[in-house]
């Protein structure tokens, strides 16, 4: 629990810290470029004398904000799939598990690159691309849930008393798959945003001049042999705590909502 | 209006027969009991009366039509575990008013009381929820009433208060019901006729 508190606190202050940051701290200032981390530049300053700190802060939560984006689309995604392949009959169940296979089938960054550059790339592109991409394995577990639901006893006997499919959807099985969905939605967060980065990292993600972390990484690259490490380790790091962050709120939630694990 | 089962067969996809050429009518108004031995296929028998399932021979008819479909079903079914038959992500009132509008009288007589409306199904006793299972199915437009097993598992103080609402609905609306029972005391107590339910029937 208290885990989970430090974690969403983490998490706020660094999209809260976004915008205490002074903006002209990433504007180029050639007089301290290439500074190690020292207490005035913590993450130390690149080539063009911007502040990696400020940079980095402002890529994380630009990640976050194409990562929230994109995992409520591809929530969205699954649960209206989930729904319809559990509840509008055999032939719309097969089309759609056979799209899910079809996406499964497919590693999630290849489908991701794809979109991404058929739309363009930028900041639409990659959030299209993620929404489009990361619903298959959520949607295929709300399925199932919507399956067992649809088969209990009081949604037959609500069946028995008129009730519309529209009325048993929403009252009867949609208030049963919200655990699902809400940590289906937060354990595809970290996924979004790592593919976000990872494709930004390779070009074809958000343009070079926003601060993004994938970019942030993959500029820094080419410092790396000159020594500057600094470049790409806090930046990295910070990525890294901040999807292991998401994913431990999403287990814990799991957690507390999960009947069959909540003694865990 | 008469419930008329004629000639229906049923089995699980291309399982055995469960029950084959059965006839069975109900009249309005009256008590019908059927007995058998476990696993005969009763209960199969009443999902398929009430609908539930789809008979693969035969028909159901109520009043000589076949059943309706997507409005309130004539037939209504209780079934022996409340548990399962509540969502349990519902307040007791909205389980109640799925079956229609309150009625204050037949809440009262089947001894609901007022505070367990707003309370959620796991804060109330199995015999507690039973009586809401049997207050929803009695809604306005039930004309027949099938109980598979519906009192098993209560005491016989709350079992014979549910019976003598069931029973006096029965007389005031010309309701029929199909009493499913193990208790021979008790359908030989509360029908008018009953039907044995033999393995011979498949």
């Amino acid at each position: 629990m208290i885990v989970t508190v430090i974690a969403v606190i983490f998490l706020l202050s660094i999209v809260v810290g976004r915008f205490l940051l002074d903006e002209g701290r990433i504007a180029t200032n050639l007089t301290i470029r290439n500074a190690p981390p020292s207490f005035d530049h913590l993450f130390g300053t690149d080539w063009l004398g911007r502040d990696m700190f400020t940079r980095t802060i402002m890529g994380l939560s630009l990640s976050m904000g194409v990562g929230l984006i994109g995992a409520i689309g591809s929530a969205s995604i699954a649960l209206i799939l989930g729904m319809a392949a559990a509840t509008m009959g055999k032939m719309v169940d097969r089309m759609i598990s056979w799209l899910i296979d079809l996406f499964l089938s497919v590693p999630h960054l290849v489908t991701l690159i794809l979109i991404a550059f058929t739309l363009g790339g930028g900041f639409k592109g990659i959030v299209i691309g993620i929404a489009l991409t990361h619903w298959p394995s959520l949607a295929r577990v709300i399925r199932a849930e919507v399956m067992q639901i649809r088969s209990a006893e009081f949604v037959q006997v609500s069946q028995k008393m008129g009730k519309s499919r529209w009325f048993i959807a929403v009252q009867h099985i949609f208030p049963h798959l919200i655990p699902q969905v809400l940590v289906g939605f937060l354990l595809l967060f970290p996924h979004a945003i790592l593919h976000e980065a990872a494709v930004t990292f390779l070009g074809l993600g958000l343009s070079p001049h926003e601060p993004a972390i994938g970019i942030i990484l993959s500029e820094s690259m080419k410092y790396l042999s000159s020594g500057m490490w600094w470049l790409a380790f806090f930046p990295g790091l910070c990525l890294l705590i901040v999807v292991r962050t998401f994913d431990t709120i999403g287990e814990n939630l799991r957690m507390l909502i999960d009947p069959t694990r909540a003694h865990d | 209006m008469q419930l008329e089962a004629k000639d229906v067969g049923f089995r699980y996809g291309n399982g055995p027969w469960l029950f084959r050429g059965v006839n069975v009518t109900v009249e309005p108004g009256e008590i019908v009991g059927l007995t058998g031995p476990s696993g005969c296929g009763k209960t199969s028998f009443c999902k398929v009366l009430a609908g539930y399932e789809k008979p693969v021979e035969g028909s159901i008819t109520v009043n000589h039509s076949l059943l309706p479909k997507n409005v309130y079903h004539p037939v209504q079914l209780v079934f022996q575990h409340p548990e399962k038959a509540i969502n349990p992500r519902w307040k007791m009132i909205k389980t109640l008013r799925e079956g229609g509008p309150l009625d204050q009288e037949l809440l009262e007589s089947l001894g609901i009381e007022r505070e367990w409306l707003t309370r959620w199904p796991n804060e109330l006793s199995g015999g507690e929820l039973q009586r809401f299972c049997v207050a929803r199915a009695l809604g306005k437009g039930t004309r027949f009433l099938i109980a598979d097993e519906m009192t098993t598992m209560l005491d016989a103080i709350t079992q014979a208060q549910i019976w003598h609402v069931v029973l006096e609905m029965a007389k005031k609306r010309g309701m029929g019901v199909l009493i499913v029972s193990h208790e021979a005391k008790l359908i030989q107590r509360l029908c008018h006729r009953v039907i044995e339910f033999h393995p011979a029937n498949a």
